[in-house]
């Protein structure tokens, strides 16, 4: 059985380098949600001007919007590109289950258009005059909050990938999916905000995490062998 | 319609079908087929365009569910998933990711298939030796099919389910093409190939089918 996990791990590896090393190559489409994000929470000060009160007020919900669309952008191309060169029926060849490789793949996703925007969000919450006590919880909810965001997108651009020009059926079918997150997430930062105990929303947040990373490979997978066939 | 023929009862077949259909929507696009492939045979599928030959190839990789009718492989009844490990497919879409270099594209495939040919090796085997670093997207539309020919060379799988492997070749790539198929029968490999019937056969003892006739 040694020999099985062997190659198991030999894959996943070989998986996660072609997927960083494709990004890498492609860097400056990768870069494109996360400057996207940027500029929506830097906009928000020149909109609304620089009222300390105000901004600290909105910061949180500004963030989490900022995020989950940046997500949302990228979504749409998660299995395009594997499908129309033919990769993805190579995957399906391949020894190992598809629903690890798509979930490697989700990881690698989430690794290159969430995380960098996590680690500077520090940097985002000064612009926004976020009180430095929300940003535990904010940094917490996020980091719950975004994985499912990718693994819940990734069902629904793996049942959307057969059709053309999906983008805006992606969009309407992830964001009723998308809320709870938000409002849990969000919720969080603004129950401690108030200074109310907000560990509730990340305990579900984290339920739903643990849930949807059994899940949501397994049925990103079946969506996927649906659109092949 | 198919042509059934007996195999020696020491060796089961490596990929027997029986009353294999597959229908779209309720349309039916092939079958019911019955044909058994024994190791070292070679399986020519024709067939016009639009004859269910891709589809029925797809079938056998797994990639789609057949709407009746069973395929064993290695003398076994399997399901889809079985099927999908056990074969080497060649496809149209030939599966490169046109931002890696063929060796990386190479590389990738080997680790995928868990295969122990020497990716470089195949790159010089398939006649694109000095192109270890060039993006697969810029490579002709042949040499792409080089480099999913050399992909079969990694592979450990006994049973290679070929797609119009001539198409987009030259002269000396079809010679190659016939060149890796005879040492992969020779080996008691087996190969099931599809083409319109514009292509001579491969030179090794070839079985026929002919779709929708």
């Amino acid at each position: 059985m040694s020999g099985a996990d062997g190659s198991l791990a030999t894959i996943a590896r070989a998986q996660l380098a072609r997927d960083f090393r494709l990004v890498w190559r492609r860097r400056g489409d990768a870069l494109q949600p996360i400057l996207f994000a940027l500029l929506v929470v830097v906009l928000f000060p020149l909109a609304l001007g620089a009222e300390p009160q105000r901004l600290a007020r909105i910061a949180p919900g500004v963030l989490w919007v900022a995020v989950l669309l940046s997500g949302l952008l990228t979504l749409d191309t998660l299995f395009r590109g594997d499908l129309e060169d033919g990769s993805l029926e190579q995957m399906m060849l391949s020894r190992v289950p598809l629903s690890l490789l798509v979930a490697l793949r989700i990881l690698a996703h989430w690794c290159v258009s969430a995380l960098p925007l996590i680690l500077v969000t520090p940097v985002l919450g000064e612009l926004l005059h976020l009180p430095r006590a929300l940003l535990p919880p904010l940094m917490l909810s996020l980091l719950l909050g975004t994985p499912l965001l990718s693994l819940v997108g990734a069902v629904v651009a793996a049942l959307t990938v057969g059709i053309r020009r999906s983008g805006m059926l992606l969009a309407v079918l992830a964001l009723p999916l998308f809320v709870p997150v938000l409002v849990f997430g969000a919720g969080a930062v603004e129950a401690a905000a108030q200074g109310l105990p907000w560990a509730g929303a990340l305990y579900l947040l984290a339920a739903g995490l643990a849930l949807s990373l059994v899940l949501a490979p397994l049925a990103a997978a079946t969506a996927l062998r649906i659109a092949l066939s | 319609m198919a042509a059934v023929q007996p195999t020696p009862a020491a060796a089961p077949p490596l990929l027997a079908c029986r009353g294999l259909a597959f229908a779209r929507n309720d349309e039916p696009v092939f079958g019911p087929l019955g044909f058994a492939l024994a190791p070292g045979q070679a399986l020519q599928v024709l067939g016009g365009n639009g004859r269910g030959k891709t589809t029925l190839l797809r079938v056998l990789a797994g990639l789609l569910p057949a709407t009746a009718g069973e395929v064993a492989f290695e003398g076994r009844v399997v399901d889809r998933d079985h099927l999908a490990r056990g074969c080497a497919f060649l496809g149209h879409l030939h599966g490169h990711k046109g931002e890696l270099s063929t060796l990386e594209n190479l590389r990738f495939a080997r680790a995928l298939q868990g295969g122990t040919g020497d990716p470089e090796q195949a790159l010089a085997e398939v006649g694109l030796a000095g192109h270890e670093d060039t993006l697969a997207r810029r490579l002709s539309a042949g040499q792409n099919k080089r480099l999913a020919l050399a992909r079969l060379r990694l592979t450990g799988a006994r049973l290679w389910l070929l797609d119009e492997p001539y198409a987009n070749l030259d002269l000396a790539g079809i010679a190659l093409v016939n060149r890796l198929i005879s040492e992969h029968v020779a080996a008691r490999g087996s190969v099931l190939l599809t083409t319109h019937g514009a292509y001579a056969a491969p030179p090794v003892p070839v079985q026929t089918l002919e779709l929708g006739a």
